[in-house]
């Protein structure tokens, strides 16, 4: 006798909950997310559906059924594309003059970040109406835990995150895809199945059935490099990876290889957590036209470290690695860095720095590329402790630099800028 | 070439010569160490193409000739052999084997051609003079702690050695600084260095011609050039390229005004300083030091792991001054002093504090305070 166990089952456009069948029974809505575990699962990661594009598109509605690529001007690469636009093979990342031979016709858009990031705050809020415990990774996408959430909002998890991306394309016109688990690895795993406007979920009993099949590659933090090293030792897949004994592994890549053979089983213990510790800070640009030009890189590396510092300073940070990266005509990315004797959060460091890793890397341009990160960060209160002997300068250049901070912070960022910076 | 050579004596050539070659090459002709033996000595030298060594011992020459082995190898192999034993070194140069023989033991190394072991041609020295090894000891063990590791200040990399002109006349004079602190010893100005180019000499070799200087009254041969350093005795040659850099003028930054004069024992000041300083959790180890009449407090405030507070007699007769230092600074330069009392010579908070021992002038170091 074939028994059926009843399948919990969610209408996406009524949020009506009822227990399996192809459509909702309430509205006959065909979007229905159903799983045996759907109501009992509640780590969750939402992805928005081409952010950037998609902001555009609602805020003019001309470009709605047009291929639409956002991305910095002629010479940048493509950092978000609509998904007319991905239809033709472009993707994030590409250079723009290749994405612009896949799909000519496609209108490119400089980026509004002051759109996107009132956009992200409104999301922000949303999620916040749901959850306290969530981790923004970017903009567009965040891990939410909404364990114990159920008595407080009166429905499980699954029907919260369905009411949210429902009040996201009522509200603000975005549409987001959720992706639902029982930990963030798998959570962020789930929401790329279906998108854009999906929701899937993996359930604790099909976790190791679900990944066996799937390439390392999937997992996040394993780029190339690793991919290769990994394929040296016959581990491309996570079946293979699950052959591989945890002494092993660990013997072999080291903390990597104890986060591989977890991850191999589905188990990732990293908590959602609203204060991940910043890593490093950094900030690059793409020139319009490639350069060699040593005055030209040398504004830009001022501009760099400025950013840098004055993202350290607003979130009370230094670093003692300072870090340059250069990109090639060719793409080959060159970078160099050097271990500063002291943190430090100050633009003038910075700068010197990095224009000391260039001068002294006997790199030749042209260059399409430049970066300035600054890592090994620690608390503002432990940078910049003792001056220089030999640059008895430095100190009346730094009270120049906060006495400009001061400037800014009250007239905003146009109010007073160095000579170095036009350049 | 084929010789004989007492175990010991080869040891101590050998290990001389391979300290300089870099563990990790990239040609590999510089991972060994050449050997060549003529009339009644054997002679190693070892090059890392910024450094060479030449280390000579006796040995008895049956066959005169040259080769090269690897250099870390031949080290560890006679390092291994029972003292006093004779060792017998002798190439096959089809083979391109050089056999090692010592009692019972035998060891086969191969060889790289000699032809290829690179030469460091020799400078026109324009000075050439004679100093003691306890004057050059004394002149680089106090400067070089205070030696920068930053690449970035690549002229900071060394020992600046050269003729000062002082109040007592001319001095030969070493300076070393991290811009962090600073360490600028004097000696007498030896005959014949009148002429010298002030050099920067790099680390590596400050380290190597420390190994020179054992020997309390031995003469070492000082020759100097624009761009190389050697330093020599009767058996060993130690030839370093100079740093090719501006060294900084050091004098704007020795304070010359600072009129709050502490007095302490500088052996109890160093135990007090390493005491504090254990529970200094972050990188950076500040220690503050509270002067008042006749008294200094040392403290460290940490805000994650602790406190800690201790109190010193000392001699100091000025209004009250606190100021921070990084501990391992204030280490380091305690312990240069050897004979009389450290004499604190302090501005403000802010500005370089200046240290001697006693009233000693010719050893005197200069350290930043830092913000606590």
């Amino acid at each position: 006798m074939l028994i059926l166990h009843p399948m919990p089952a969610l209408c996406r456009a009524c949020l009506h909950a009822f227990e399996s069948g192809p459509r909702c029974p309430a509205c006959r809505s065909p979007r229905v997310t159903s799983h045996p575990e759907l109501f009992s699962l509640s780590i969750a990661h939402m992805d928005c559906d081409a952010f950037f594009a998609s902001v555009e598109k609602r805020d003019d509605p001309g470009l709605r059924d047009h291929p639409v690529i956002i991305g910095g001007g002629r010479r940048g690469v493509v950092s978000t594309a609509c998904y007319l636009a991905r239809i033709k093979g472009v993707r994030s990342a590409m250079p723009m003059f290749q994405a612009l031979k896949l799909c000519p016709e496609a209108i490119v858009v400089k980026p509004r970040f002051e759109a996107y990031v009132e956009a992200s705050r409104a999301i922000r809020a949303m999620m916040e109406d749901l959850t306290p415990t969530i981790q923004p990774l970017s903009l567009d996408e965040a891990f939410m835990d909404l364990t114990g959430t159920q008595r407080l909002h009166g429905a499980p998890p699954a029907v919260l995150l369905a009411r949210l991306t429902r009040r996201m394309e009522t509200e603000l016109g975005l549409t987001g895809s959720i992706g639902l688990s029982h930990n963030k690895f798998l959570a962020k795993l789930a929401s790329d199945l279906d998108k854009p406007r999906g929701f899937s979920v993996i359930g604790r009993a099909e976790t190791e059935a679900y990944l066996a099949p799937l390439p390392v590659s999937k997992i996040w933090g394993i780029g190339p490099a690793a991919q290769a090293s990994l394929e040296k030792v016959g581990i491309r897949s996570f079946s293979d990876l699950r052959r591989w004994e945890r002494r092993d592994l660990m013997e072999r890549f080291g903390q990597m290889g104890d986060r591989l053979w977890h991850l191999a089983r589905g188990e990732d213990h990293r908590p959602v957590s609203a204060h991940e510790p910043v890593r490093s800070i950094s900030n690059e640009t793409t020139f319009h036209e490639d350069t060699a030009d040593a005055d030209i890189l040398d504004g830009h590396i001022w501009r760099m470290a400025e950013k840098v510092a004055s993202r350290a300073k607003a979130k009370g940070l230094a670093g003692r690695v300072v870090t340059l990266k250069l990109r090639r005509a060719d793409f080959r990315i060159l970078t160099r860095r050097t271990a500063l004797h002291q943190p430090t959060q100050m633009a003038d460091t910075l700068y010197r720095t990095a224009r000391g890793l260039h001068d002294a890397s006997g790199l030749k341009g042209p260059f399409r590329l430049i970066g300035v990160g600054l890592s090994d960060l620690c608390d503002a209160a432990e940078a910049d402790r003792e001056a220089d002997l030999l640059d008895p300068g430095a100190a009346r250049r730094a009270g120049a630099e906060r006495a400009a901070d001061a400037i800014r912070a009250r007239f905003g960022d146009a109010a007073i800028v160095k000579g170095r910076a036009l350049r | 070439m084929k010789l004989s050579i007492e175990r010991g004596a080869l040891l101590k050539a050998v290990a001389q010569a391979q300290s300089v070659v870099e563990r990790r090459n990239t040609i590999p002709i510089l991972a060994n160490v050449h050997i060549e033996a003529e009339g009644e000595r054997v002679r190693f030298r070892a090059t890392d193409l910024d450094v060479e060594v030449v280390d000579q011992a006796p040995a008895q020459v049956e066959r005169a000739g040259a080769t090269t082995v690897p250099a870390v190898l031949l080290n560890e192999i006679v390092r291994k052999l029972p003292d006093g034993a004779l060792v017998t070194l002798s190439d096959q140069a089809q083979a391109g084997r050089l056999t090692i023989e010592a009692g019972r033991s035998n060891f086969q190394l191969s060889t790289l051609p000699k032809e290829d072991f690179p030469v460091m041609a020799s400078a026109d020295y324009s000075a050439n003079f004679a100093a003691p090894a306890k004057t050059l000891r004394r002149l680089f063990d106090k400067s070089k702690f205070a030696i920068s590791t930053e690449e970035t200040r690549y002229y900071l990399n060394g020992v600046y050695m050269h003729v000062a002109e002082t109040a007592e006349g001319r001095r030969l004079r070493c300076v070393a600084t991290d811009g962090h602190r600073l360490a600028r010893i004097d000696a007498d100005l030896p005959a014949g260095a009148e002429e010298m180019p002030g050099v920067i000499v790099p680390r590596k070799t400050v380290g190597e011609l420390r190994k020179l200087l054992e020997d309390d009254d031995m003469e070492i041969a000082v020759s100097v050039s624009e761009t190389k350093v050697r330093f020599a005795t009767p058996d060993i040659t130690l030839t370093s390229k100079v740093i090719d850099g501006t060294f900084p003028d050091y004098s704007r930054v020795i304070p010359a005004n600072n009129t709050r004069r502490l007095e302490v024992d500088a052996a109890e000041f160093a135990k007090a300083v390493d005491r504090v300083a254990t529970v200094s959790s972050e990188r950076s180890r500040a220690v503050k030091l509270s002067l008042d009449e006749d008294r200094l407090i040392l403290s460290v405030n940490a805000p994650d792991s602790g406190a800690a507070e201790e109190e010193l007699a000392v001699a100091y007769g000025d209004e009250k001054l606190e100021i921070g230092f990084n501990a391992k600074y204030l280490l380091e330069i305690a312990s240069q002093v050897d004979r009389e009392n450290a004499v604190f010579l302090f501005n403000s908070s802010g500005d370089p504090t200046l240290m001697r021992e006693g009233n000693d002038e010719s050893a005197i170091y200069v350290v930043m305070p830092m913000r606590v």
